[in-house]
């Protein structure tokens, strides 16, 4: 026998032993960050960078496939109680030696677990992690020159590429309200004394937003340059449109931080997934008789919210409880009991 | 049964009123919910998990005398957690709200034979949603046994306290069989149906699972305590289902809980619902240890009305929900364990004799409705 048919062999028997368990409920009480476990991270320590904003320290489990300047990891966090999945980009180089990763959050008004992060997260508490993801990234056969237009949060994906690729000609310009406000300042400013970085910095509180026209007077060059830019919708719109406009939109790679916001409304257009089916729903009719009325086979039970038998992942949307009115927005491991909730705007849910 | 229906004093307005405050401590327990609660069911799973870790590991030595009583101790208090406060209440939904799939009700499976899926079915919706319904409700004697004047005597029944007795040794089986309706489906007809077939496969592969492991892996492992350690995990299986039993009996079946008729619940209102519930359950009393090792089944009126809600809160709901009881004059079903089994047993033993027909029927609110 081989040693993998070997070892399968005795990790059927060790499974056995731990029925109805997994061996690896155990071995989660005592090393959660393990190899082969699923990737989890601890935070070792929480930096704050400006009044709404604080630099995480992550050690990855031992399953973490590290990561590549500029990418994005989503995290999962316990926020009173309930797990919250978040995408963050990762502000630490590659190459860091202790192995750790760092992720750097601004708070956003009323952002659960933003808010939670910067003021509330403890060193020692243990995340859910995924691994890194995502093509906003620098190709491995390097620009000559490169411009980063970057506005609040968006410099955190940029700042991951400033720290871990070192170019001949990199000019960047970022905004922010105030001067306190620009997230890694002293490290950008650092950079610029060792003429690293071209750095013009706007502060819009003072000096209105970036008009993108003003690019010409501000980066003549910026034609010629491969652009990173990552910050609110308003300005990657303008900027696609200019660099389009210009002939160049091949030139310009942008990053989206939420990609579209959810519309809660009442009632919607709720598309089955697994089915394909699509039909319109009001807001008051639960999701089972939608489904059931459009020949979707769900799962049911006792149709009145206490038996947990019709449980579906929404996928997309938000629905609304018909019990007490809460919203559920649509994300990773939502489950939605369909007897009880209806469509509050148009949402997708696996059927 | 009483002859008196006891909520004939009420009228629909009153019953729609009650309905709204009990929906109002429900919204209040679900805005509350978070960190602690959450805190709270992970140390328990993680107690559980070191106790039995524990008590499998001292059951290596069983061979001496000590490490067997103390790893029996253990497993089987460990056993009562697992399917008492963990499974039967994280299979219910109860922390579903966590968005945890380590802790959801679609993921969990439990230290039992009946697969998780099945007892979702025949507890939570079944169960559940017609409790103490005649003929909707299997919970009402398990289908063995006679547990109200209203149901028809049958000569079978003289041989009830046995059977009850043999169902309390061996609960989880009893429980499997039950889940799979067997007494239902095991005519010539019924048991040939594809869809039964493949439940009472699942079975198999549970309990094939359950047995290898409580009878012939672990006391394998423990080689020259090989007896012994076979002898320990019958125990505490026999514990945890005698146990168990008792306090599910304790849930419905004292004197003083009522049963409904099936017609009665037509066109049922939330209040009428809750009210139902209110009347078909009872509790059992005592100290926070007590309330603990029964999974917080001793507050099973609260459990009734709020399937769904963490259990660690229903002895808070508890006080609320008795202040109504008071306020609207209904009978709080509830005393302490010894005496609410005896009660239950009781009736067990009275209702294996035949009785005359009750003069006065089941409530039926349908009719006491159009009265008033």
């Amino acid at each position: 026998m081989t040693s993998a048919a070997l070892r399968s062999r005795a990790w059927k028997l060790l499974e056995m032993v731990t029925t109805p368990l997994l061996p690896s409920d155990y071995l989660d009480l005592v090393s959660p960050l393990r190899a082969g476990g699923d990737l989890r991270g601890r935070i070792e320590a929480v930096h704050p960078e400006t009044g709404d904003a604080a630099t995480l320290v992550i050690r990855p489990g031992r399953g973490w496939r590290g990561h590549t300047a500029g990418q994005y990891v989503r995290i999962g966090v316990d926020v009173d109680g309930v797990r919250l999945w978040r995408a963050y980009s990762v502000t630490s180089p590659s190459n860091r030696q202790d192995g750790r990763i760092t992720i750097t959050v601004k708070a956003i008004p009323d952002g659960k677990v933003s808010n939670h992060l910067v003021r509330r997260a403890q060193p020692g508490t243990l995340i859910q992690l995924d691994q890194a993801t995502g093509d906003f990234v620098v190709p491995e056969a390097r620009p000559a020159k490169v411009l980063y237009l970057t506005a609040g949060s968006g410099i955190t994906p940029v700042m991951g590429m400033l720290r871990d690729i070192e170019l001949d000609d990199v000019v960047m310009v970022h905004s922010a309200p105030q001067p306190q406000d620009v997230i890694f300042r002293n490290d950008l400013h650092d950079l610029v004394a060792d003429k690293k970085l071209r750095l013009t910095e706007l502060h819009t509180d003072t000096d209105g937003m970036l008009d993108i026209s003003r690019l010409d007077e501000l980066v003549p060059d910026w034609a010629e340059r491969e652009t990173w830019a990552c910050g609110p919708a308003g300005l990657l719109d303008a900027a696609e449109d200019h660099w389009t406009e210009h002939g160049v939109p091949e030139r310009l790679h942008t990053e989206r931080f939420r990609p579209g916001v959810v519309v809660t409304g009442d009632g919607g257009e709720v598309t089955f997934g697994t089915t394909g089916k699509t039909v319109d729903a009001d807001g008051a009719t639960p999701l089972l008789d939608v489904g059931e009325e459009a020949g979707v086979l769900m799962p049911s039970g006792c149709r009145m919210g206490i038996c947990f038998g019709c449980v579906t992942p929404l996928t997309a949307g938000a629905v609304r409880d018909l019990r007490t009115g809460e919203i559920t927005e649509a994300g990773p491991g939502v489950l939605i009991q369909t007897c009880v909730s209806a469509a509050a705007g148009p949402c997708d849910i696996e059927r | 049964m009483t002859a008196i229906d006891p909520t004939a004093h009420l009228t629909a307005e009153q019953i729609e009123e009650l309905g709204r405050e009990l929906d109002a401590i429900r919204d209040e327990v679900i805005a509350g919910r978070g960190e602690k609660d959450a805190a709270y069911i992970r140390k328990v799973i993680s107690a559980q998990r070191k106790l039995e870790l524990f008590s499998r590991g001292v059951l290596l030595f069983s061979i001496f005398p000590p490490a067997w009583l103390v790893g029996t101790a253990g497993l089987s208090v460990a056993k009562i957690m697992e399917n008492m406060e963990i499974g039967h209440n994280v299979l219910h939904g109860q922390w579903d709200w966590m968005r945890d799939p380590k802790i959801h009700s679609t993921t969990w499976d439990w230290d039992h034979v009946s697969p998780a899926e099945q007892w979702k079915h025949s507890h939570n919706e079944l169960h559940h949603t017609y409790t103490n319904v005649i003929g909707k409700d299997n919970d009402l004697g398990y289908g063995i046994m006679r547990v109200d004047e209203d149901q028809k005597w049958h000569p079978f029944h003289l041989g009830q306290p046995l059977w009850n007795f043999i169902n309390a040794c061996f609960f989880e089986y009893g429980i499997a069989a039950y889940d799979l309706e067997l007494g239902k489906n095991l005519n010539k007809r019924r048991r040939k149906n594809p869809e039964f077939r493949a439940r009472a496969r699942a079975v198999g592969r549970k309990i094939r699972k359950q047995v290898l492991k409580d009878y012939v892996i672990h006391p394998l492992l423990s080689g020259p305590s090989f007896l012994t350690t076979l002898a320990a995990t019958f125990t505490a299986n026999l514990v945890r289902n005698i146990w168990s039993h008792s306090v599910i009996m304790c849930g419905h079946f004292p004197e003083g809980v009522q049963v409904f008729e099936r017609r009665s619940i037509k066109g049922e209102t939330r209040g009428q619902w809750y009210l139902r519930q209110m009347m078909g359950s009872a509790n059992i009393s005592g100290s926070k240890a007590m309330h603990f090792m029964t999974g917080n089944l001793s507050h099973q009126i609260e459990h009734h009305l709020f399937p769904d809600l963490p259990s660690n809160r229903y002895a808070e709901v508890a006080v609320k929900v008795r202040a109504l009881f008071e306020k609207y004059e209904l009978e709080y079903v509830t005393g302490p364990l010894p005496k609410q089994v005896f009660s239950a047993w009781h009736k067990v033993f009275r209702l294996s004799l035949p009785n005359r027909k009750p003069r006065v029927k089941t409530p039926d609110r349908e009719q006491e409705l159009v009265a008033a």
